[in-house]
């Protein structure tokens, strides 16, 4: 029982920090930027929130399979193609919780506004200063928002997981497979322990995110 | 950087930004305080931050002090120029405490840091209260001084103010003009601030600029440009003109101030200050009225000698006229008279004519050393 909630937990949380750490470039170049063509990379951020998680998970195989060019990367590489390890996991779980982590970083790095960063300008601070001094401590909020959302929509991830991890005990069996085979074994009490706990985990981080975001956002306005 | 020989401030912006048409090319002085002024949307703003490189047109040139700061393609970005710039706005940032607000320049401009000392300016804008406080609970026009002080802690060479205290009720402007004033004078930093208030103006500046629809329309010192019968500002209905004085004497057994302008000396109620000190007043056209003998008996206490320079038809039924105290000749000091056209046909008033003013009240401006 303690494996898929381990397993389950570190790839939430190291798909959180690589959206982080990709997504605030990506969320700041989005808030910021006047290329004609950013609604349309905005687009394909936004593109799993309506795209049927089985429809990805069937092109992701396809991309991550050993006989695609990316798959033949990787064997060369690593020796094995994506699709059925915990590495495949974390790639197909990145585009999936994208869009829940980079939008509330736009929308921070967008409420900001000019302002601010022509001040620091004003006061010797270069684009990179002003960037780190200014825009990261203001965004808090929506960095914080980004990042729950993004660990705990990675937590709910059942779909593409199916399609490019399947079911291997230990490795790429996560949570939610994990209920979905113990209700398919029939496992009513095993089913009920890890749905509540998900319950309770989904109950608190939705909580602590909106007391966080009161307290933030009054400290910041 | 490049240099060249002029020590002024030498500004050439023109182009389209924003659709809207800049095509300024002015000289300013690079001391003393310069007001920026016009009607909104007249590109003062823009102006100013094109100075500061904020914004850019297509053709630009900036000099500060025999430094190019701009010219053609060469574009020094704003974090290079050492500007000090104070927004409508005071935009502190929300994330840093008052005290951290006012070192972030400091801390960024390097062998400048120490140019103004942090403790005196703490003691000229009355900061020293604020220090642990959070930016979150000033008032208006404590945040606009915290403003001011973390715009000048950054070393600038020159200090540009866009409207600092628009945003700010009646209140908060009485209290914090008398920093302003003290601000000015103790320091040798050139400001340029933007603004669409004449009384701002008065009180504040040394040289004036006006703007109108992306243009300059006068440039020059302030009692010259305000005393131009010529230009939209002399049309308002509270048209008035700056004049500086020196305090003689006072009274004190009717307590009236007497102090001398260029050409004569005028009488003003009250103790103005300092026999001495240099003051600033300021007279309302519509409170000069005008005669052709001197008035024998009237109760009017400044009655003076003066030569008619420039006559200005308002629409409507009145006029400006552009006087210079004294009847030798046209070196006195300058102020406008508003009197209606009827008056200026019976009387018969001329360019040249020697002619009484009299000024009915005289109302000082801030103190200038």
């Amino acid at each position: 029982m303690w494996d898929p909630i381990w397993i389950t937990v570190k790839l939430a949380f190291i798909t959180t920090v690589i959206l982080l750490v990709l997504g605030t470039p990506v969320g700041w170049w989005l808030a910021r930027s006047k290329a004609w063509w950013k609604e349309a990379v905005a687009a394909i951020v936004a593109l799993p929130i309506v795209l049927p998680p089985t429809v990805m998970g069937f092109y992701l195989l396809i991309a991550l399979g050993p006989d695609s060019p990316i798959g033949q990367i990787t064997t060369e590489v690593f020796g094995r193609a994506l699709p059925f390890t915990f590495a495949g996991l974390v790639v197909g779980s990145v585009i999936y919780s994208m869009p829940f982590v980079i939008q509330p970083i736009r929308n921070a790095f967008e409420a900001i506004g000019d302002r601010p960063l022509e001040v620091a300008a004003t006061l010797r601070a270069s684009r990179l200063d002003s960037f780190f001094s200014v825009a990261l401590p203001m965004a808090r909020p929506g960095l914080l928002t980004g990042a729950v959302l993004g660990f705990a929509h990675t937590v709910g991830e059942f779909g593409v997981i199916l399609m490019i991890g399947g079911n291997i005990p230990g490795e790429t069996k996560v949570l939610s497979v994990a209920i979905y085979d113990h209700v398919e074994a029939l496992e009513w009490g095993q089913a009920h322990i890890l749905s509540a706990g998900l319950l309770v985990f989904s109950f608190l981080v939705i909580l602590s995110m909106m007391v966080f975001e009161k307290r933030l956002g009054r400290r910041l306005r | 950087m490049k240099n060249t020989q002029s020590k002024e401030i030498i500004a050439k912006f023109s182009g389209s930004l924003d659709q809207f048409d800049l095509s300024v090319d002015v000289t300013l002085p690079a001391r003393g305080v310069t007001a920026l002024f016009g009607r909104s949307g007249c590109g003062k703003t823009t102006v100013l931050r094109c100075l500061a490189g904020l914004s850019r047109v297509d053709r630009g040139y900036l000099s500060v002090k025999g430094k190019v700061w701009q010219d053609g393609n060469y574009f020094l970005p704003t974090p290079k120029r050492p500007v000090g710039f104070v927004f409508q706005e005071a935009s502190l940032f929300p994330h840093l405490s008052v005290d951290e607000n006012l070192t972030f320049g400091q801390r960024r401009a390097g062998d400048r840091a120490n140019i103004i000392s942090r403790d005196d300016l703490v003691e000229l804008l009355g900061l020293g209260a604020l220090m642990n406080r959070s930016t979150h609970h000033l008032s208006g026009g404590e945040r606009q001084r915290v403003a001011i002080g973390r715009a000048l802690l950054s070393g600038p060479e020159l200090l540009l103010m866009d409207e600092p205290l628009a945003a700010l009720d009646r209140l908060s402007k009485n209290e914090i003009i008398p920093y302003l004033d003290r601000l000015f004078k103790t320091l040798d930093i050139p400001m340029i601030f933007v603004s669409h208030d004449t009384e701002e103006v008065e009180r504040l500046a040394d040289h004036m600029v006006i703007m109108d629809r992306g243009k300059i329309v006068s440039n020059g010192l302030l009692s010259d440009v305000l005393s131009d019968p010529a230009l939209f500002i002399a049309e308002g209905p509270k048209t008035s003109s700056v004049i500086e004085v020196e305090v003689v004497s006072f009274s004190e057994v009717d307590k009236i101030t007497e102090v001398r302008v260029e050409g004569g000396r005028l009488q003003i109620p009250g103790q103005l200050s300092d026999v001495g000190s240099k003051q600033r007043i300021s007279i309302a056209a519509n409170d000069v009225s005008l005669a052709k003998e001197q008035p024998s008996e009237t109760t009017i206490l400044n009655v003076l000698p003066a030569r008619i320079l420039d006559i200005h038809l308002l629409d409507g039924a009145r006029c400006n006229l552009l006087l210079s105290i004294g009847h030798q000749n046209e070196d006195g000091a300058r102020f406008l008279a508003r009197i209606t056209q009827r008056s200026l046909r019976k009387f018969d008033f001329a360019i040249g004519h020697n002619i009484y003013a009299q000024v009915k009240s005289v109302s000082m401006v801030g103190a200038k050393i």
